[in-house]
C-alpha cells in the first residue's frame, strides 16, 4: 500500500487556481492522483481542471472527503495555510513552498501539537520536492515518469538528488514503493525518523534509501532511530563533504553550525549504527542493489 | 543577512539592553570628535565589518587620548581586516565605533539562536564569556547553561531568573540579567532575527551589566515583512558575486577551486562537487540555478561563475524536474555566444525533454562534452581541467 499516498488517497490543492499550481495540479491528474478539489480563498464557486474551488480547506473537506492536501502557497501565507489544513481534519500536507520564515514554522509545529494523535495532521516539507507512490499517485513537482514501482522506500531532502537516486536504482531495474522530500529548510514538518518509522512499518518497502546533507541533527537523530527500531537495511548519501563550515549551501538548513553537522560526522554516525552509506553520489543505486541482493541472497 | 555591532548595539539598546555610549565615524577625524564629544578619558576604537575575531585581528583598540583615537581609526579605514573568520582577502572598513572604555570586572557569554534539535528558540549562557563560543564549548563545555522558550509563551521570567542564578549572579544582577534576556528574546522575536549574541556581556566595577560587543544576524526569509532591518544591509561586506547572483535568483557560494559548477537543486550542487573532488578536482563554487530556469537564466549563470578568473572549466549538471533539458541546452549556445566562452564545458542532462537537450547541443557543432552520469561529468571535468594549459 506504500506510504502517505496510493491511487484512493483524495487530494486538495491550496493555490490550484495559481500558474504553477495548476500545471502541477493538471500533471498530478494524468499520473492517476485523484485530485478531487482546489482552495483559493475568494475564488470559490470557480472550478479549475474540472475541479472545484473552494474558499475555505473545511468546505473542500466537507464537500469532498478529501484527507491531503498540496500547498503551493507563497511564503507569506503558507504558515497560515498549513494551519488551516490541520484545523480542517486534513492527514497529510505537503508543502512545496519555499522561503517561509524560520518562526512561522517554529508557531506552525508549535500548533500541530493541539491534537491528540489520531487527529494530528502529518506535514512534509516545506521547500522540498514533494511525495510519490509510483504507479499509484503524487503530491508534488518531481517528474513522475523516472521512477519505477517497486519495493524501495527513498527520504532524502533534496528534490534532485532525490530524482538522481530514484533513476541509478531504475537503471538497475530497483523500483520504488514511497519516495518522500522532507525539504532542505531548518524546521520541517516531519524528519527522516518519522519517515523511517513509516517505510518499517509498510509491509510494501523492503530497503530504504536516506538522502541527508549537511547541517541539523536530523541524520543523527534518525541513526539512533534505526539503531533501536529499523529492522530493514537502510543505505545512505550524506551530500556536503566538499562544503565548507559556516557557508549556507543554498537550503537554508545546508550549513555547519555546530559539532556533528560536516557530512563526515553525519557519515561516521550512520555507519556507525550499521547503515550502509555510499561512498560517492553516483553510486547511490549500485549500493542499494548491493545490499539488497546480498540480503536477499544470505 | 548580517548586520554591524553598532546596528546590533542600536537595535538591542532600544528593547531595553544597557550597552556603553558610543558614536560612529566615517573618517579619522570624525573618529577622534566623537571621543571629545563622549568626554572621558579612555575609549575603545572597534572596527566595523561583519566579521567576529576582530580584536585578535587588531580592528580593536583600546585608546587614552582623542589623538589617539583619531590615528588608530587612520590605520583603519580604507584598509581590509583578515579575521580568523573572513577569508584570506579580509573585509573593507569603512566604518569605525568609538565608545566609552567600560571597567570590566567579569565577562559573560549570551547567545540566542535557532535549535534544530527543539525547534525553538534557544538561549545558550555562561559565566565565563569572552572568548568564541567554539572555543568555549570546547575548553569549558561544563560552564555552558541553555534553556528552549516555547514559542505559545515566550521567555517566561522564572525561566530567565532561573539562568541568571545559574550564572552566579546576585542581588541587583538578577533583575538587571532577566531585564537583558526579555529584551534579546523580544528583540529575536519581533525582528525575525536567526541569531543575537552579546560577547562580552560584562559585569562593571559598579556590579552592572553591560552589553559589550554585540552580533545580530536576520532570517532572509522574513526581510520581507521587516523593511527597517533591511535597510542596515551592507553590500561592501557581502562577497559582490554572491550578491548579484543572489539579485538573479541565483544561490552562489564562491569557493577556492577552479572547476566551475551550474547545477539544479541544492542537494545536487553539493553532491556533484564532491563527485569532483573524489574525481581529484576542486569546485570553484557552489551554484543552485533553481526551478524552471530559463535560457537567460543559465546564460547569467554562465556569466557569474566566469566571474571567478580561477575558472578554468564549467560543469553544468542539470536533473530536470520542473527544469526543461531543452531550454538549458538553449541556454548554454546563448553562453557561448553572448559571454564569448573559451573555456571546456563538460554538460550532463537528465530528466524532462533530455533527449531535445542533447540533441540541440549535438547540432550546435560546439566543443561540448555532453555526459550521461554523474561520475562521467566529473571525471570528464577534471580531465578537461588538467588537459587546459592555465591549470598548469
Amino acid at each position: 500500500m506504500a506510504i502517505l499516498i496510493d491511487g484512493t488517497t483524495k487530494v486538495v490543492v491550496q493555490g490550484m487556481s495559481g500558474r504553477i499550481g495548476q500545471f502541477h495540479a493538471q500533471e498530478m491528474i494524468e499520473a492517476g492522483t485523484k485530485v478531487v478539489a482546489g482552495v483559493t480563498p475568494g475564488k470559490g464557486g470557480t472550478s479549475v481542471l474540472n475541479r472545484p474551488i473552494f474558499n475555505t480547506v473545511r468546505e473542500a473537506v466537507d464537500a469532498t472527503g478529501a484527507e491531503a492536501s498540496l500547498l503551493f502557497v507563497p511564503p507569506p501565507f503558507a504558515a497560515d495555510a498549513m494551519m488551516e489544513a490541520a484545523d480542517a481534519g486534513i492527514k497529510t500536507a505537503v508543502c512545496v513552498t519555499d522561503g517561509i520564515p524560520a518562526q512561522d514554522m517554529m508557531r506552525v509545529k508549535r500548533f500541530l501539537r493541539r491534537y491528540p494523535r489520531d487527529r494530528k495532521m502529518r506535514l512534509i516539507g516545506p521547500n522540498c520536492a514533494g511525495i510519490i507512490s509510483p504507479g499509484k499517485g503524487f503530491m508534488g513537482i518531481m517528474p513522475p515518469h523516472i521512477y519505477t514501482p517497486g519495493r524501495v522506500g527513498i527520504i532524502g531532502r533534496s528534490g534532485t538528488l532525490g530524482y538522481e537516486a530514484a533513476s541509478q536504482m531504475s537503471e538497475l531495474g530497483i523500483g520504488v514503493s514511497t519516495s518522500v522530500g522532507i525539504g532542505g529548510d531548518p524546521i520541517n514538518g516531519s524528519s527522516f525518523r518519522d519517515i523511517l518509522e513509516l517505510f518499517e512499518a509498510d509491509p510494501e518497502t523492503d530497503a530504504i534509501m536516506m538522502i541527508g546533507e549537511i547541517g541539523g541533527p536530523q541524520e543523527a537523530e534518525a541513526a539512533a532511530y534505526v539503531r533501536d527500531h529499523v529492522s530493514k537495511p537502510v543505505v545512505a548519501y550524506i551530500a556536503g563533504l566538499s562544503a565548507p563550515k559556516g557557508r549556507k549551501m543554498g537550503h537554508a538548513g545546508a550549513i555547519i553550525s555546530a559539532f556533528g553537522e560536516s557530512a563526515q560526522e553525519k557519515v561516521e554516525l550512520l555507519s556507525a549504527v550499521g547503515i550502509t552509506v555510499a561512498p560517492n553520489p553516483s553510486s547511490m543505486g549500485a549500493t542499494m542493489a548491493q545490499v539488497i541482493g546480498g540480503k536477499k541472497a544470505a | 543577512m548580517d548586520i554591524h555591532e553598532y546596528q546590533a548595539k542600536e537595535i538591542l539598546a532600544s528593547f531595553g539592553v544597557p550597552v556603553p555610549r558610543g558614536g560612529l565615524a566615517y573618517s579619522p577625524e570624525q573618529a577622534g570628535y566623537r571621543a571629545r564629544e563622549l568626554g572621558g578619558n579612555a575609549w575603545v576604537v572597534k572596527a566595523q565589518i561583519h566579521s567576529g575575531g576582530r580584536g585578535e585581528a587588531g580592528g580593536v583598540k583600546l585608546c587614552r587620548t582623542d589623538e589617539e583615537v583619531r590615528d588608530y581609526a587612520a590605520t583603519l579605514f580604507g584598509h581590509k581586516l583578515v579575521t580568523k573568520q573572513t577569508d584570506a582577502n579580509g573585509k573593507d572598513v569603512y566604518r569605525v565605533w568609538v565608545e566609552t572604555a567600560s571597567d570590566i570586572q567579569q565577562e559573560l557569554y549570551l547567545g540566542f539562536v535557532l535549535d534544530r534539535k527543539s525547534e525553538r528558540i534557544m538561549i545558550v549562557a555562561s559565566a565565563h564569556g569572552g572568548m568564541e563560543i567554539e572555543d568555549l564549548a570546547d575548553e569549558d563545555p561544563d560552564s555552558l547553561r541553555r534553556m528552549v522558550i516555547d514559542p505559545a509563551v515566550g521567555l517566561a521570567e522564572y525561566q530567565a531568573r532561573e539562568l541568571a542564578f545559574s550564572l552566579g549572579l546576585k542581588d541587583g544582577q538578577i533583575a538587571q540579567m532577566v531585564n537583558v534576556l526579555g529584551a534579546c528574546y523580544r528583540a529575536y522575536r519581533d525582528l525575525d532575527a536567526m541569531m543575537v549574541e552579546i560577547n562580552p556581556l560584562v559585569i562593571t566595577g559598579t556590579g552592572d551589566l553591560v552589553a559589550l560587543d554585540a552580533k545580530m544576524s536576520f532570517d532572509t526569509n522574513a526581510l520581507y515583512r521587516r523593511p527597517n532591518v533591511a535597510a542596515l544591509r551592507d553590500p561592501s561586506q557581502e562577497d559582490p558575486r554572491e550578491a548579484t547572483a543572489a539579485d538573479n535568483g541565483l544561490a552562489y557560494v564562491g569557493l577556492d577551486g577552479d572547476i566551475g559548477c551550474i547545477i539544479n537543486g541544492a542537494g545536487l550542487a553539493m553532491a556533484t562537487m564532491d563527485m569532483i573532488k573524489l574525481a581529484g578536482g576542486e569546485p570553484a563554487n557552489f551554484l543552485d540555478i533553481g526551478g524552471g530556469a530559463s535560457p537567460d537564466r543559465v546564460c547569467t549563470a554562465f556569466r557569474t561563475v566566469l566571474s571567478d578568473s580561477n575558472v578554468s572549466v564549467i560543469l553544468v549538471n542539470i536533473f530536470a524536474g520542473i527544469n526543461r533539458c531543452d531550454w538549458i541546452a538553449k541556454g548554454v549556445i546563448q553562453a557561448y555566444r553572448e559571454v564569448g566562452l573559451t573555456l571546456p564545458v563538460v554538460v550532463r542532462l537528465a530528466g524532462t525533454n533530455v533527449e531535445e537537450g542533447r540533441q540541440i547541443l549535438r547540432d550546435s557543432g560546439l566543443p561540448i562534452t555532453a555526459t550521461d552520469t554523474l561520475a562521467e561529468a566529473a571525471e570528464a571535468a577534471v580531465s578537461a581541467r588538467d588537459a587546459t594549459p592555465a591549470a598548469a
